[in-house]
């Protein structure tokens, strides 16, 4: 039984692969699934002679990620050889930046079991993303046993995410991955498709006595790419750890990797010796110079942040927390909302969120939709809710015109033309005779038919049973086919029973 | 018409005169690399891809283009990539090495840019590293003038090839003095123009931020043309300079000082700075003579000499031999074997692989220069020696600066010495790097720098004098360079012992 | 510069030394850091390294190249030069992890 109190301590550094068409430092493709080598040019291979020239959308990608994490974009950063050698690094180096990064500093916060917590970030660095080498057996020039070296993602632009040593828990490290994941799709630097590679994590694991001010030893886990595989890891590094020291052992410092099952971190052979990097700044790059014009430029075309959105939303509208959230979930159906609140009268802002919130993510989640993709676009759910404010039709009408909608789009064969059908709303309308039915008049006939063919319920009622109530306008709403008002069939209702 | 006897525009007339074809004119080349294989200043040579390229040059001639260098021969420096024609730094890790694409110099010269044959690829120093071409793992080139002496280096090949009239012309790089040393050390004129103004795409890397590459001609007016046709921004290459298209001609044969009409002083109002530290002790008494002489026909051309000082002379041996060794340790990290190169017949392992590669590509001085450069890199000496290193560079660039401020250009010796014996200096390497004292440091600042044949030593071995310019000069260094060769003949003179044993 | 040294710097550079050599190496690499050690008594307080040449001639500023594919499949050509090829992917004796 352990005496000791054990603190946790986690850095995650994250390499996220930017949304460019094509690499950092050529003009190779980077699209995924290229067979072997096809998007390898003289550049990326490194033949003699060949040189280097930055992609201006992998730095304009680097000042997004600065401005949306609040932190400084540095006016001049340097780009820096990182030299090792490794068959899917061509050059022998990595081109990346030391001493003078692109981005410095910055925050993201991020909640676990209701707790806030900000999460201090270091800094993030351009850099190029190494090839891959595929270890089935291939037979070699002397039949030797042999991997095989892909370069098509050699050169892909990185940029390089990393945290103070902040983090107390898996839980907290897996809040923060998802969060940031979540962020660098939402200002649309990287696609996030951590299967393929495009978002993955390195977890830097320390225990200390609690109370202790100096770090423990850590361990760098590698190539972390889903975010249960985080959490695993870290659980089963945090506990060898724990488990070695108290068995009097040491922490050596390495780099290990995660086997997902055997559910275990096990030490990286190949790079056991700590290595010199012997960094120093590439001379065959300059400075990299960012003005505040470009800066400026990009700030404004980028798009809200989901908490300022959130914040708008609640103050402005007095939505809840919950519909804000769910409503920034992601960026598609952000947009979708921002659309129908440019096409309403902002007093239907709640309803707006409620339909939304309500048909709209259950219609799409069980399509698996993304909401650019709907089939009922942002004019129709605008009409719908003028319809239901000006008394056309009921709340319950409305939701059957919405699936309605779906269907139609998404059994349509030409998926433009429901877009584009504005009046969609009315025409549904108009053609099934949905209008709600609210001449008193009208009303009053359907409820006096009602009446006289209902005696039993009538006389429950005026023997004091409520639920006889609810059994006539049931009967009501059936006879007018769920078209009477149901304020003023309330209303008449109870003056013609009274 | 002995072809190799005349300029590149004496040809050009004569072709587009019709008097003779490319194709004649390439033959009579190949003719002359063919009998002179003793001198291995060529690594790979292919009559049939130079006459291809003379046939197309004829028909351009044919179809009225009047190019100066249409037609014109060249050869281009082995550490050029180029289609067709190997390329391998004279080192046994790319000894069959094709390259799939030219270098932009190569691509300017060539047939679809200035119209130049390609004669072949010459031979140098390993990876440009070398004052003497002795460290070619394809043996030594000889010095035409005596084939017991080195030729010079790196660009050792090229300098011989012009020298023995092999070639109009050729190219080569210069990191510490590798155009302008072989050039003083073969007699014939070459220049280092400023860092950044000629691409360096295509250019097997030594040292990134100190390689240039320049011409290799007879004469500094034909070195004029050959600059028009290579400078020039290139995208492929980020410290490539933008700068409005020059033509490095426009001065030739106009006196210096525009408001001047005396004829024969025409380079009157010219002010020529002489270091001090150039006229140190360890020059060679004989190189002492002849450069004082030359600047003494300056003088007679109406230029006045003032002594400068260029106090960190001596220290830029030093700052020198530890930031070329530390870029060129990195530059040559992709030769692994991997994906194109020398791989080794044993290895067990992938570790065994890269190291077995790598220790049998590379030569002596190769080697060494990379754990030199490993060292000064290395955790805790980084600071001590390359970013000291870098500081002191600037120093020394700034002390240009404060000399050009009493001149217009600089001119001294090219080295301390004429052409050593070949073996004599390769036991120790720092008795060559002492001989590039003179050259290194417009290297490290960038400045532009030439070499013009200024006279020969008693046993017959040429000297060359330095001219350096402030940057982007080069108009203004082929200007007065080219008065010097109008006033004098030591450009003029050809080896005896060229290749086909004629007199000059 | 003793063996250690060297050969830690040879690992670091993908290089062998064969014991036969490593003296004389050692020798020729001291007397060259030997040169270098010169430039320690240089007071160079205040003095920005000169990374970049044309520092002196133009404010330096990495030229920007417009997000396009312009290298398209060249990969035969490319990979003409390689020692170990199979189906498109460079060989190398099994890298392990």
């Amino acid at each position: 039984m352990s005496q000791i109190e054990w603190e946790v301590v986690i850095g995650l550094e994250t390499h996220a692969q930017l949304m460019t068409k094509s690499k950092i430092f050529s003009g190779a493709s980077i699209a995924f699934g290229a067979s072997p080598n096809e998007q390898a040019c003289a550049v990326d291979l490194a033949l003699p002679g060949t040189l280097p020239v930055l992609n201006e959308e992998a730095v304009n990608h680097a000042i997004r990620f600065g401005l949306a994490i609040g932190s400084e974009v540095a006016p001049m950063s340097v780009f820096a050889r990182k030299n090792y050698f490794y068959p899917d690094l061509p050059k022998g180096y990595q081109i990346s930046q030391f001493s003078l990064p692109v981005v410095v500093g910055g925050k993201i916060m991020i909640e676990v079991n209701g707790q806030a917590k900000e999460i201090q970030l270091t800094r993030a660095h351009l850099e190029e993303d190494a090839g891959k080498s595929l270890h089935d057996d291939f037979a070699g020039p002397h039949g030797e046993s042999s991997s095989g070296i892909d370069l098509n993602r050699a050169g892909t632009p990185l940029l390089e995410i990393v945290t103070e040593p902040v983090m107390r828990s898996a839980s907290e490290a897996v809040a923060y991955a998802k969060e940031l994941h979540a962020l660098v799709m939402w200002i649309g630097i990287c696609d996030g498709n951590m299967q393929e590679g495009s978002f993955r994590c390195d977890a830097n694991v320390s225990v200390r006595p609690k109370g202790q001010e100096k770090y423990g030893t850590r361990c760098e886990i590698k190539n972390l790419n889903s975010f249960k595989f985080l959490e695993e890891a870290i659980h089963y590094e945090v506990r060898r750890q724990i488990e070695l020291i108290e068995d009097g052992g040491r922490v050596i410092q390495e780099t290990r990797l995660y086997d997902p099952d055997k559910m275990e971190t096990r030490s990286m052979r190949s790079k056991e010796d700590a290595q010199d990097y012997r960094y120093f700044p590439d001379p065959d790059l300059l400075p990299l110079l960012i003005s505040k014009e470009r800066i400026d430029g990009i700030r404004s075309l980028m798009p809200a942040l989901p908490k300022e959105l959130r914040e708008e939303w609640q103050n402005t509208f007095g939505l809840s927390s919950y519909d804000t959230g769910l409503l920034t979930q992601d960026k598609a159906l952000a947009n979708f909302f921002i659309e129908v609140l440019t096409l309403i009268d902002l007093d239907m802002a709640k309803p707006a969120a409620n339909l939304m919130a309500g048909e709209f993510a259950s219609a799409m989640n069980k399509e698996n939709l993304s909401a650019n993709l709907a089939p009922v676009r942002p004019i129709h759910m605008a009409e719908l809710l003028k319809r239901t404010k000006d008394g056309t039709i009921s709340n319950k009408i409305a939701k059957e015109i919405f699936s309605q909608i779906w269907e139609l789009g998404l059994n349509a064969s030409s998926r433009k033309e429901i877009i584009q059908l504005d009046g969609l709303v009315d025409q549904i309308i108009d053609q099934k005779g949905l209008r709600q039915i609210s001449d008193l008049g009208a009303i009053e006939k359907i409820i006096d038919q009602v009446l006289i063919e209902n005696p039993k319920s009538v006389e429950e009622y005026r023997s004091g049973k409520e639920k006889a109530f609810n059994a006539l306008v049931g009967q009501i709403m059936k006879a007018s086919k769920g078209k009477a008002n149901p304020g003023q069939v309330n209303t008449l209702l109870k003056q013609k029973l009274a | 018409m002995n072809l190799h006897q005349i300029t590149i525009e004496k040809l050009h007339e004569a072709l587009i005169k019709k008097q003779l074809s490319s194709v004649e004119v390439t033959n009579y080349f190949l003719n002359r690399i063919d009998i002179s294989k003793h001198l291995n200043a060529f690594i790979d040579v292919q009559p049939e891809l130079s006459l291809e390229q003379a046939k197309q040059a004829d028909q351009l001639l044919a179809q009225g283009n009047k190019g100066m260098l249409t037609g014109i021969p060249i050869a281009h420096k082995d550490v050029f990539v180029t289609k067709g024609w190997k390329s391998t730094a004279a080192s046994k890790m790319l000894g069959n090495y094709q390259s799939p694409f030219d270098a932009t110099v190569v691509e300017k010269l060539g047939i679809l840019g200035s119209g130049m044959v390609c004669l072949g690829k010459t031979n140098m120093d390993e990876f440009a590293m070398g004052s003497s071409n002795e460290n070619s793992a394809f043996g030594p080139a000889l010095n035409p003038w005596d084939s017991d002496f080195v030729p010079g280096g790196s660009s050792g090949g090229s300098a011989v090839a012009v020298a023995a009239g092999l070639t109009m012309a050729a190219t080569g790089t210069d990191t510490g003095g590798s155009i302008r040393q072989p050039a003083a050390f073969c007699g014939i004129t070459g220049i280092k123009p400023t860092y950044g103004r000629v691409s360096r795409y295509g250019m097997i890397a030594y040292a990134s931020s100190l390689d240039q590459a320049g011409p290799m001609a007879k004469t500094a007016s034909e070195c004029a043309w050959l600059m028009n046709a290579i400078a020039g921004k290139d995208p492929r290459d980020s410290t490539s300079i933008e700068r409005e298209n020059e033509d490095f001609t426009r001065l030739l044969a106009t006196n210096w000082d525009s408001a001047n009409s005396n004829p024969s002083q025409p380079l009157k109002g010219l002010k020529i700075g002489v270091p001090k530290e150039f006229f140190a002790k360890g020059l060679n008494h004989e190189v002492k003579l002849a450069i004082e002489k030359a600047l003494q026909q300056f003088e007679t051309l109406g230029a006045t000499c003032v002594e400068v000082s260029l106090p960190k002379t001596e220290l830029s041996i030093p700052v020198y031999y530890v930031l070329a060794p530390a870029e060129a340790s990195s530059n040559l990290s992709r030769y692994d074997g991997v994906r194109y190169g020398y791989r080794s017949e044993k290895y067990k392992d992938l570790a065994q692989m890269y190291t077995h590669s790598r220790t049998e590509g590379f030569g002596a001085e190769v080697k060494r220069r990379i754990l030199v450069g490993a060292y000064v890199l290395s955790q805790g000496y980084y600071d001590a020696y390359y970013l000291q290193a870098q500081k002191i560079r600037r120093i020394i660039a700034q002390d240009f600066q404060t000399a050009f401020n009493q001149c217009d250009l600089l001119m001294g010796p090219v080295a301390p010495d004429v052409a050593w014996k070949i073996g004599e200096k390769s036991k120790d390497p720092i008795a060559m790097y002492l001989e590039d004292i003179f050259t290194l440091s417009a290297n490290l600042a960038g400045l532009p720098a030439m070499s013009v044949p200024c006279g020969f030593n008693q046993s017959g071995l040429p000297i060359g004098l330095q001219i350096i310019g402030n940057y982007f000069k080069e108009a203004e260094m082929l200007q007065v360079a080219d008065y010097f060769q109008t006033a004098t003949e030591w450009h003029l003179k050809q080896p005896l012992q060229n290749a086909v044993g004629e007199k000059s | 510069m003793n063996t250690e040294e060297i050969t830690h710097l040879a690992k670091l550079s993908s290089l062998k030394v064969p014991e036969n050599e490593i003296q004389a190496l050692s020798e020729a690499l001291e007397s060259i850091l030997q040169l270098a050690n010169q430039l320690q008594s240089i007071d160079t307080i205040g003095i920005e390294p000169l990374f970049h040449p044309i520092e002196m001639i133009t404010p330096l500023m990495q030229p920007l190249r417009p997000d396009q594919v312009t290298e398209l499949n060249q990969r035969a050509a490319n990979m003409a030069n390689a020692p170990a090829q199979f189906e498109g992917l460079f060989l190398v004796p099994k890298v392990i992890d």
